[in-house]
């Protein structure tokens, strides 16, 4: 595995200050999963911390040595000489609270009744989120992030991060992103809940007690998600109409190919995500809207905004359109901000955010090499 | 020839020299179409001047992001739409006019979203240009270097084409300079000029 930051170990930290979430509900204590790749430079200047999307977790890039196969999500854009080099950068990944990765969940037990949260456990917003983050920060002595970068879910709490602490946070890199879901994005988070809530093994959340998962609701609920990180170019280009067997068989059962993929990702997806995570994160999601606060006018919500940002965004995501992008170019623009924008003509909708792109790649990198000159890393290993 | 007649040039541009000079300092600029960003880069460095790029060109994105400008991608045919009225001092289109397919059009958005805009554009009225139509031939020189069926240029004007079409659209011309490669032409402009550069503002 070249260029790979190689076998990672993935580590925890323990809060006891509670964390007051904008719902209103506090996380007494609570413990944060999270990876570390590269060097923290003496000046603690050299820190990027990655933010992940809806399905990922704390392991972004390198491999367990337990278990080779299990590559970090984003391994092709961080690593040594990769575009986030981690020859020049302190780079961290964190698991969000309410995820179930590790990180205190609706699968955590809760100290105060010994048993799972599961439907007990507070609505996190991206808000909350970010705030955990910066109380990690805190304890690794890291007063001021060189980069907060991130892709759909990500970026939006790259954003938030430039909003609440914008004098910890030098460079935003925003891939991907929306300032705020449509009333389409957040009708399909509706059906992906609506699938994991009506399923019969749901128990209103608290499965946990049943031991049993709401398994199909979780299925159903990748396999619409699925749908809407892809284009239909790309579904189209990998599928076609192409049947399993060769033939029509006239039932229910798998006929075409893009039937058995979207069902061997639902089933992948069961067996490791946690249906109460998907719930939560799908409604951080759907409420997100800093717009929302500043009267609708995100130019006056990005108004405390010091970083400078690329923002970048692909031609063919239509989860995320590039005019998604576009507002939030415009509100920084109005502020004065440094912005750079980038629209990528890719093919893969809004998945292309993770996949090697050349030109994605080579911009990435470019935007890195002025951080990393800014802050004096270069050359150092 | 006189050296006080000569303009200095960025990145071998004298036209982006003559822009530069008017360019007040600490003033915000839209730069359309603005490459690889060296006229803001240049702007930023010696005129404190808070600038933007558009661009369409992956390469020239690419290259304002290695080069510290702020660039956004975007098609300058599409107009200016994300951009509010008056929201810049100036806004500048250098050697790009006369490849614009809704000529009009953009001018008239540079003065919505600019308080004043700046165009450079090769002379068409150029004498060894006219001397070549003359021959029977499309014209091809330094400042227009294509042949007729590869060239990018459709809208292609003299000095006087230009001005009048300032005065039919409500533009104020504020200021010209005519160069031929780095030196002023002020005798008979339209003929020894190869090259304009106008700053504007609406009527």
């Amino acid at each position: 595995m070249s260029n790979s930051v190689g076998a990672v170990r993935p580590q925890t930290m323990h809060f006891d200050t509670p964390l007051a979430c904008r719902s209103g509900a506090v996380l007494d204590a609570y413990d944060l999963m999270f990876e570390t790749y590269g060097t923290l430079n003496a000046a603690r200047s050299n820190a990027v911390l990655v933010c992940h999307a809806l399905n990922a977790s704390h392991h972004v890039a390198g491999y367990y040595a337990a278990d080779p196969k299990n590559v970090g999500w984003w391994d092709n854009m961080i690593g040594p000489g990769k575009p986030l080099d981690t020859d020049r950068f302190f780079v961290i990944g964190v698991n969000n609270p309410g995820g179930c990765f590790g990180t205190t969940g609706p699968a955590s037990i809760n100290p105060r009744t010994g048993k799972a949260y599961g439907s007990s456990f507070p609505i996190v917003t991206v808000e909350d989120w970010v705030d955990a983050q910066a109380r990690l920060a805190d304890r690794l002595g890291i007063a001021r992030f060189a980069a907060v970068m991130g892709g759909s879910l990500g970026a939006m709490q790259a954003l938030q991060w430039a909003i609440a602490y914008p004098e910890r946070i030098a460079n935003a890199v925003v891939v991907a992103a929306a300032p705020k879901l449509s009333a389409q994005n957040i009708a399909f988070n509706e059906v992906a809940r609506q699938a994991i809530t009506t399923d019969p093994d749901f128990h209103g959340g608290d499965y946990y007690a049943y031991n049993v998962v709401p398994r199909r609701g979780l299925r159903l609920a990748r396999m619409i998600g699925h749908i809407t990180y892809l284009s239909d170019d790309a579904m189209m280009e990998k599928f076609g109409r192409s049947l399993r067997s060769g033939a029509i068989n006239f039932h229910f059962d798998v006929d075409f190919e893009v039937e058995s993929y979207l069902r061997y990702q639902g089933d992948k997806f069961s067996e490791y995500f946690d249906a109460n995570t998907y719930l939560l994160i799908t409604r951080a999601l759907d409420y997100f809207d800093p717009a929302g606060a500043c009267g609708d006018d995100l130019a006056r919500a990005l108004a405390p905004a010091k970083a400078r940002f690329l923002v970048a965004s692909f031609t063919s995501d239509w989860r995320f359109a590039p005019e998604r992008s576009r507002e939030i170019v415009k509100a920084l623009l109005d502020n004065r901000a440094d912005v750079c924008y980038a629209e990528i003509n890719a093919p893969h909708g809004h998945d292309a955010f993770l996949l090697d792109d050349a030109r994605y790649h080579a911009l990435v990198r470019a935007y890195f090499d002025n951080v990393a000159r800014e802050i004096g890393t270069e050359g150092t290993a | 020839m006189n050296a006080s007649l000569a303009v200095p040039a960025i990145a071998g541009r004298a036209d982006l020299g003559a822009i530069a000079a008017w360019v007040a300092p600490g003033a915000s600029v839209l730069d359309l179409g603005c490459g690889e960003g060296l006229l803001l880069n240049y702007l930023k460095q010696s005129r404190d001047v808070r600038g933007y790029g558009i661009e369409i060109s992956d390469a020239n994105v690419l290259a304002c992001v290695k080069n510290s400008v702020n660039v956004i991608q975007s098609d300058l045919e599409a107009g200016l739409a994300g951009f509010d009225a008056g929201s810049f001092d100036y806004v500048i289109l250098s050697q790009t006019l006369q490849a614009m397919r809704h000529t009009e059009e953009i001018i008239m958005e540079m003065l919505r979203v600019g308080r004043q805009g700046i165009v450079s554009f090769p002379n068409f009225g150029y004498w060894p240009q006219r001397l070549q139509i003359l021959r029977g031939r499309m014209p091809v020189s330094d400042v227009l270097p294509y042949l007729w069926y590869n060239t990018p240029n459709v809208h292609l004007c003299t000095l006087t084409d230009f001005e009048d079409f300032c005065a039919t659209h409500g533009v104020r011309i504020l200021e010209r300079i005519v160069m031929q490669e780095d030196r002023r032409i002020r005798f008979a402009p339209n003929l020894r000029g190869s090259v304009a550069v106008y700053r504007f503002e609406k009527n």
